[in-house]
């Protein structure tokens, strides 16, 4: 079993090292050399020999990828143009608001997601289900930086009870960072919660039609018992599949909604970088988001196996 | 043959017919609106900044005093022209190149391994990020998308391919010296169909929504032209005083977008009631 795991681990990091060369040809597409727009059209030829010769423009396009990931693997992922610090730094600075509010938005997308698609499951074919249909389908579809608005419109202004943008470390202040958090977790949380309601309920009815649970129920074990212990514990595989992906993709969603309640996170950083042509903090970000995918990605193989002991990690 | 197609339609299921009729209705809006309503949606109008719905201003004015109405046609008009290129351009590229990943074994594990590192990067993120390279137009936009969503077709038409290529009948036109080009065309691509349309309704939706969340960062189309996500972008600071001018552009994403949705579940459920739940 360790070694399939390492061979899931391996796959991974080698898609890791895929995404290093996305992100590195991306920058040999802008138009013109890099040091046309990091030194403006203005520069003399002088200063633009001297700019390639010190980013090593001047070697072939080989060595100097060689040489930008001999960097990126000592956790170097050079300076940011406009801010002029490492990128690093600017990355870690910003990543405890980004994380905060991705977790925060998958405890709600898990909660609201696995609660509706429990209810829509046991109450299959009746409004309830329906219901749950709607709320999911709304989710995957409403544009998520609108529903923002809508939440500030309706709780910030029309009722002032939260407040409409900012950020409070919770680990500061935790009355204060959660009621920051409130608003914009949920606006990114629900739309993911669509995802998890539909895979919970699809699951959840084939283990209800299970004989154990036929078995249970005519021992006279409660029902609640009965859909909590005997049939979610047999539909939780494909409910931690999407749990997974949905982890993986909040991530990104947190950019958006980051700029619609002002919160100074890594996805602020992006779309400042991306408006700047600051080209060394979109690769930087680019990796993070995708090392991200892959440490979700192995967290959920590590749970398949703890979560039910028939699964081995056979080979995918 | 159109009586004929109207002989077979049989509707998807209430869902999806009524979302393929919204859409058809959100399309008829979008470019018959302007015509009945021709107003500029650039015009601006010092006299009547922020007002809010009424006879007069029907979805109210801006902070500029522009129609919203108007404001709202017209960045639907580029929002259907994003998603409609985007889409054609993804079936067409996603196609060519699930072919060539299905037919050709060793190109099949290169192309897969790249759209892998694809799939690590969540849509939105290698929009943007594509959009720090080139120049914010529409056109960028749409490449960027296509970029995007390119490996997701590829790979569902690879899956189609691998299947088809195993069939006895593929063997036997084989046999009888057909060339890869031809059970490409003839028989793989045609059998691919289905999920071709499933996918090219989803892309339709997810490029609405991608593109307005381009334009809503900033990095879409530049203004003055509008469009659903730069309008949104503007109104975000007027939430307090004119709500109205976030609403409607929001409103008609969310309703494009799950219109689409639901349509491409309907046709699922149609082609392969297997994989709708």
């Amino acid at each position: 079993m360790t070694r399939v795991l390492a061979g899931r681990v391996a796959s991974l990091g080698f898609v890791l090292w895929l995404v290093t060369i996305i992100a590195f040809v991306l920058i040999r597409l802008a138009p013109g050399d890099p040091s046309a727009v990091m030194l403006g059209s203005d520069a003399t030829p002088a200063a633009v020999a001297e700019f390639r010769a010190r980013y090593g423009l001047d070697r072939p396009i080989a060595v100097q990828y060689l040489a930008w990931l001999g960097h990126v693997v000592r956790g170097d992922l050079g300076n940011s143009i406009y801010l002029g610090r490492p990128v690093t730094t600017a990355i870690l600075e910003r990543l405890p608001v980004s994380l905060t509010l991705t977790l925060t938005a998958f405890v709600i997308a898990i909660v609201l997601g696995i609660t509706l698609g429990l209810v829509a499951a046991y109450w299959h074919d009746t409004w309830a289900d329906r219901a749950v249909s709607a709320v999911a389908a709304l989710g995957l579809s409403l544009p998520s930086f609108w529903l923002g608005i809508c939440l500030i419109y309706l709780l910030a202004v029309r009722w002032p009870l939260l407040p409409s943008g900012g950020f409070v470390e919770p680990w500061r202040d935790p009355p204060a960072g959660l009621r920051h958090l409130l608003l914009p977790a949920f606006a990114l949380g629900y739309l993911q919660s669509g995802l998890i309601a539909r895979m919970t309920r699809a699951s959840m009815l084939d283990a209800l039609r299970g004989d154990f649970v036929r078995t249970a129920r005519s021992k006279g074990v409660g029902e609640l018992y009965v859909v909590v212990k005997h049939a979610f514990r047999n539909a939780v595989i494909p409910v931690l599949t999407v749990s997974g992906i949905a982890l993986a993709v909040l991530f990104g969603g947190a950019v958006v909604i980051e700029t619609v309640f002002t919160l100074p996170g890594v996805g602020r950083l992006l779309v400042n970088a991306v408006v700047r042509r600051d080209y060394p903090v979109v690769q930087g970000t680019l990796l993070l988001v995708a090392a991200w995918y892959v440490v979700v990605n192995i967290a959920v193989d590590l749970l398949y196996t703890l979560s039910d002991p028939r699964v081995r990690l056979r080979t995918s | 043959m159109a009586r004929q197609t109207a002989r077979r339609w049989r509707g998807l299921g209430p869902a999806a017919d009524l979302a393929l009729a919204g859409l058809v209705l959100l399309v008829v809006f979008i470019v018959a609106g302007p015509w009945v309503y021709p107003v500029s949606p650039t015009l601006v109008s010092g006299s009547s900044r922020l007002q809010p719905p009424s006879w007069e201003h029907p979805l109210g004015t801006d902070q500029l005093g522009r129609e919203v109405l108007a404001r709202v046609m017209a960045g639907g008009q580029q929002s259907l022209r994003v998603a409609t290129l985007t889409m054609a351009f993804t079936v067409v590229a996603g196609s060519v190149l699930g072919l060539l990943a299905g037919a050709v074994r060793s190109l099949d594990n290169l192309l897969m391994r790249i759209s892998d590192a694809f799939l690590a990067l969540p849509a939105v993120i290698l929009a943007i990020a594509l959009m720090a390279v080139r120049e914010p137009s529409e056109g960028n936009v749409v490449l960027a998308l296509v970029v995007v969503y390119t490996p997701r077709v590829a790979r569902v038409v690879r899956g189609k391919a691998l299947l088809i290529r195993e069939m006895p009948y593929v063997e036997a036109a084989h046999a009888l010296g057909a060339r890869l080009s031809r059970v490409a065309r003839r028989h793989i691509l045609p059998n691919a169909t289905p999920e071709l349309i499933v996918q090219a309704t989803f892309i339709f939706g997810y490029a609405i929504l991608d593109e307005a969340t381009l334009s809503f960062l900033g990095v879409g189309p530049p203004p003055p032209a509008p469009s659903w996500g730069n309008m949104l972008a503007e109104a975000r600071y007027l939430v307090r005083d004119a709500f109205w001018i976030s609403f409607f552009p929001g409103l008609l994403i969310g309703l494009a977008v799950l219109a689409a949705n639901i349509l491409g579940d309907g046709l699922r459920d149609r082609y392969d009631p297997r994989k709708g739940e």
